[in-house]
């Protein structure tokens, strides 16, 4: 059961506390995407073994919507951020490099 | 006088009371054990080796542990709502009157039938579930299935409700110690000497682990260090608790026994604890191993090391006459004890060339025969030890000699016991010197700093010399994974990994030969570690066969996944207090008890219960639901709808987040008036409807249904923060704050007017889809003039605080007109009557609001909401997708919810093709007649003609395609 902090109201929220909403930083295709990109933003989810972004939601808490970068297989937790956050912080792209300084952002989904 | 029982030794047993006598039953005979004693110790100090038949082949098996790791002595225990199957002995607590029944035997366990599978057991080898049940395939229903459910499980389940009570604790620490032997008293007196927070779990009821039974001066040093640690005010110690599971970031779940099997103590049987901590250490202990000798699971064949602890803790002499067998210097402590203890030891069998450490000198100072290079070939006799056949470690099983004894403590090495440790990602490694598998310090779990959060300590790390100064020098184990090396088919088919199970090494050889290179692949082939002990002690024993077989080292081959719980938690412990009442909060409307004392015939709707309806004197439900729709039709009645959600919306830019979130026009409503909308998924599907109103210039209030109103709050805010945060909108739930009451019937007007009050309830100036705040009998009210009975009708909001008495005048006021509560089933019947669609009902997350007839609700002229893009693909606007029409029975029968509409011809597997299916369906009593409605595939087009629906019984129902709206389809009713 993982311990994730709430970056709104600053606690250590467990898991419990938490909804998930799966993978951050999809960008929402509209009326005017095409089949393949609406397909893409629909369905096409990384399921990475490693490092990955998600939503989470401080459900039993303060309510808001929040993303946490962690590596899924290690449970190492690089940190947690707004949701208003277009792509993640600089420093977690440096706690994740920390770790695994061949990683490389990937932002194409987030521009 | 002093009973003694037989195999009692007349001196030691250090955990035992010789003052207090212990009676208790097993399989209807009166035993007694001794204060102290486990139900194993009990047993065998009155002779009792023979505990149980094998779950395979029904072999006779005694024990062959002392601890956690038994496969073999599990016992039905209890009666009534306190049985429990698959007890272990070993751990299990003797208590007076306990009744004890031996399990997976029939008639009885000395003369059990299932032991012909004994000797069938040539027929039913690895993967024999796999090779046999496949064809004839009709023989599935009938032959297959019965057999293997009859034989499936060991043990019974209880059939009585648990009458104790469990309960659950939360915890935090620092650190947290598990295991309670000499390595984890150390590890928390060092960390309780830095000031950490500090919690000692030990799985057993005394502390020490080995350290007293295998160190002479052992217990001495224990006791200094637990009351050195139980004065400390950063230590909390607690025995008889299992830690069975490490899950993510410290998250420790341990179950501890208050009052086990001793009702009368008036305290939780079980207590779940749920701890957090910031490190573990795990000082776990080793698991000895088995040696693969032919007939190594006769009953009387023990580990080492339990023939020992039976000696010493319990004073109960496993037998009279011991064999040794072993490949290390740690089983000579067995040798030693049972010598002191009066006890004859015929020899030690050392698999090793040579054997001269400490240990054996001190053996062969006793003048017991030392035997290097020698294995056992064959162990003789059935139902209990006779002797051992010997030969040659090096050779085929070749008979070199003959041992007489009646008990054989055989020793494989150890396994560091490494489930908490791996649990959670922590990685091993092979130590070849000691064979065992043990913690990679470089690999620990990780916390969410990325850290490692546990540390393995003594022999959990695989130091299996943990008692410091109290140790004596050994040599180095010997890696025997058969005995002897070079044995036949014919003693490799009778040398036993997995006892509960029945998996030899032959089983094991044949899987690898069918091509089973995964060892996770062959632990279901041939289900080794798959009982209830989950492999403890056959676990790393059968994948070194593996290796072999497969010519790889033992590390190539791997581990099984170490999965919790250790050992099995009962799911009372699990539930604790969540059961009955407790088991989830009810939600209750301010009606409620108005709706109990009406005699409510209840409804579960999500957390709430709702009225299904008021059944009165001589009624049963669908009566009283036929009279509470005949009576909203005639005159008038009322529905208590607080439960439905109402969420506000509010803001400058509410009018555009609404026309985002629901499928039509939000933003162009009037002051003053209501719009019916649909909500559906950015998938297209749609999953809620409501009626909204708007309030004021920058407020909307949004009606979900009852189910939904948390789930859509979630929805809006998960839009508003995360994709349109900087519209300025706030949302707030706001179900719970109001009562809400259906007035319907042609005379609810008369009835509100007759209550009093400043809103003006004429047609005039409250036309439908409208809505007046003002107050009503003297409350304050919020008037919706909306419908979803098809009637004249009213919902009326009050506070919440004000819901009962407003009901309760209108029952006062309208006494006269034949007022009526109505419920969920009425007001579900009379949706239905009218065409209107019930999300969950016509819905299932696959149906889109075109389906249903629904595309006026669908604007043409926004950009964009929540789905439109899905709705365009081209598999959404198929003309052929199963749409929404009304059914009417060819014979007044009514055609089942759920029934299928069959097409000509049958799909891939044989089945007559659908192409429809019945979404809602009910007895009209206003139409006096069933209605149902349906989704067809081109239903819409199709009017007027008929379907088949097969019943399971074999009888076909049919139906004719009619318009969905049954009952007053211009409105002049609900215009009224």
């Amino acid at each position: 059961m993982l311990i994730l902090t709430c970056p709104y109201c600053g606690v250590a929220a467990e898991e419990t506390e938490l909804a998930p909403g799966g993978e951050a930083h999809l960008k929402r295709v509209g009326p005017d995407g095409d089949d393949q990109q609406f397909e893409a933003y629909m369905f096409d989810r990384k399921n990475e073994k490693g490092v990955h972004f998600e939503r989470w939601r401080h459900a039993y808490g303060c309510g808001k919507w929040f993303l946490a970068a962690r590596d899924t297989n290690t449970l190492q937790v690089y940190g947690t951020y707004r949701a208003q956050t277009p792509h993640p912080t600089d420093d977690i792209v440096a706690a994740i490099r920390k770790v695994s300084p061949d990683w490389n952002p990937d932002w194409t989904r987030a521009e | 006088m002093t009973y003694t029982a037989p195999f009692r030794l007349p001196q030691g047993g250090r955990l035992i009371d010789r003052a207090f006598q212990i009676p208790f039953r097993f399989d209807g005979r009166h035993l007694r054990g001794l204060e102290g004693d486990t139900l194993a110790s009990a047993m065998l100090a009155n002779g009792q080796m023979l505990m149980g038949r094998s779950f395979k082949y029904h072999r006779p098996r005694g024990p062959i542990a002392s601890g956690a790791e038994e496969p073999n002595a599990l016992f039905g225990l209890g009666q009534g709502g306190r049985f429990e199957p698959n007890q272990r002995a070993t751990t299990t607590t003797l208590l007076p009157g306990m009744v004890l029944g031996s399990q997976n035997c029939w008639p009885s366990l000395d003369a059990d039938i299932g032991a012909v599978n004994n000797w069938l057991s040539p027929m039913f080898p690895a993967g024999f579930y796999y090779k046999t049940f496949m064809h004839p395939r009709p023989f599935w229903k009938h032959v297959f299935e019965p057999i293997i459910r009859r034989s499936a499980g060991l043990g019974r389940a209880p059939t009585d409700p648990d009458p104790d009570r469990y309960e659950q604790a939360y915890a935090f620490a620092d650190v947290v110690v598990v295991g309670g032997g000499i390595a984890g008293l150390q590890a928390a007196k060092q960390a309780a000497d830095q000031g950490q927070r500090v919690i000692v779990l030990g799985q057993s009821p005394i502390w020490g682990g080995r350290t007293p039974v295998d160190h002479k001066g052992g217990a001495a040093v224990v006791n200094a260090l637990v009351a050195d640690l139980e004065r400390r005010e950063n230590v909390t110690m607690r025995r008889n608790t299992m830690a069975t599971g490490l899950y993510d970031h410290g998250y420790l779940i341990a179950r501890e026994a208050l009052a086990d099997h001793d009702p009368n103590q008036g305290i939780p049987r079980q207590r779940l604890w749920r701890i957090r901590t910031q490190q573990v250490v795990t000082a776990t202990g080793a698991l000895e191993r088995p040696l693969a000798f032919a007939c190594n699971d006769v009953p009387g064949v023990m580990l080492a090391s339990a023939v020992r602890d039976f000696i010493v803790n319990y004073g109960v002499a496993p037998g009279k006459r011991i064999v040794v067998v072993t490949n290390n210097d740690d089983a000579y402590r067995t040798a030693l004890i049972a010598h002191d203890s009066g006890l004859e030891v015929a020899a030690v069998i050392d698999a090793r060339p040579t054997a001269d450490s400490e240990l054996a000198q001190a053996v062969r100072a006793a003048n017991i025969p030392v035997l290097t290079d020698t294995g056992i070939a064959k162990v003789k006799g059935g139902r209990h030890v006779d002797g051992v056949v010997l030969c040659r470690q090096q050779g085929d099983g070749q008979q070199i000699g003959t041992l007489d004894c009646d008990v054989v403590a055989m020793s494989g090495g150890w396994s560091p016991v490494v489930h908490l440790w791996s649990h959670c990602g922590g990685k091993l490694l092979w130590d070849e010197a000691e064979a065992m598998f043990r913690p990679n310090p470089e690999r620990p779990p990780l916390g969410a700093d990325g850290q490692g959060n546990v540390t393995a300590v003594g022999a959990a790390n695989g130091d299996l010399r943990a008692a410091g100064d109290l140790e004596r020098r050994e040599l180095p184990t010997m890696p025997v994974w058969v005995m002897p090396q070079n044995a036949p088919y014919k003693l490799r088919a009778k040398m036993w990994l997995d006892f509960q199970n029945d998996v030899k090494v032959s089983d094991v050889q044949l899987a690898a030969r069918e091509g089973y290179a995964s060892v996770e692949h062959t632990k279901r082939y041939t289900t080794l570690g798959m009982a209830t002990d989950q492999g403890k002690v056959s676990n790393i024993n059968g994948l070194a066969i593996l290796s072999n077989a497969l010519s790889q080292p033992i590390p190539a081959t791997g581990t099984t996944t170490f999965r919790p719980p250790y050992t099995p938690v009962t799911l009372a412990t699990i539930a604790a207090d969540a059961r009955g009442d407790a088991f989830q909060p009810l939600r209750k409307t301010p009606m409620h008890a108005w709706h109990e004392a009406h005699g409510a015939s209840w409804e579960p709707v999500g957390h709430w219960r709702r009225p299904y309806c008021y059944p009165q004197a001589g009624e049963d439900r669908d009566k009283a639901v036929n009279r509470e729709i005949l009576a909203v039709r005639r005159s008038v009645g009322t529905l208590d709808a607080s439960t439905l959600g109402k969420i506000i919306v509010k803001g400058p830019d509410a009018g555009k987040l609404l026309d985002m979130l629901y499928t039509n026009m939000m933003s162009t409503l009037p002051v003053g008036k209501c719009r019916y909308g649909l909500m559906c998924s950015e998938n297209g599907f749609l999953m809620d409807d409501g009626v909204v109103a708007r309030l004021s210039d920058d407020t909307w209030l949004c009606h979900t249904t009852t189910g939904g109103a948390d789930r859509i709050h979630g929805h809006m805010e998960d839009w508003l923060q995360c994709e349109w945060w900087d519209w300025q909108v706030y949302t707030a739930n706001l179900t719970e704050q109001y009562a809400q009451i259906a007035v319907a019937g042609p005379k609810a007007r008369e009835l509100l007017q007759r209550l009093g009050g400043d809103i003006d309830l004429s047609q005039e100036a409250l036309p439908f889809m409208t809505w007046a705040e003002g107050q009503i009998g003297g409350i304050p009210a919020r008037i919706y003039r909306i419908s979803f009975s098809g009637e004249l009708s009213y919902e009326i909001a009050v506070p919440a605080g004000r819901g009962l008495e407003l009901w309760e005048k209108l029952h006062e006021a309208g006494r006269d007109l034949n007022i009526t509560p109505y419920g969920t089933e009425a007001m579900h019947v009379m949706r239905a009557e009218k065409g209107f669609i019930m999300i969950g009902d016509e819905t299932d997350g696959t149906i889109i609001p075109q389906d249903l007839g629904l595309g006026w609700a669908i604007s043409k002229k926004k950009q964009d909401y929540i789905g439109k893009r899905a709705q365009s693909r081209s598999f959404m606007k198929q003309r052929s997708r199963w749409q929404l029409v009304g059914l009417e029975s060819l014979d007044k029968r009514i055609i089942p919810d759920g029934a299928l509409a069959v097409d000509e011809g049958t799909n891939a597997n044989g089945q007559r093709k659908t192409q429809g299916r019945v979404t809602s369906s009910y007895y009209s009593p206003t139409l006096d007649r069933p209605i149902a409605m349906a989704l067809v595939r081109h239903g819409p087009d199709r009017m007027g003609q008929e379907l088949e629906f097969p019943m399971p019984s074999g009888e076909v129902l049919k139906g004719r395609i009619v318009d969905p709206v049954f009952y007053d389809k211009e409105g002049s009713r609900l215009n009224g």
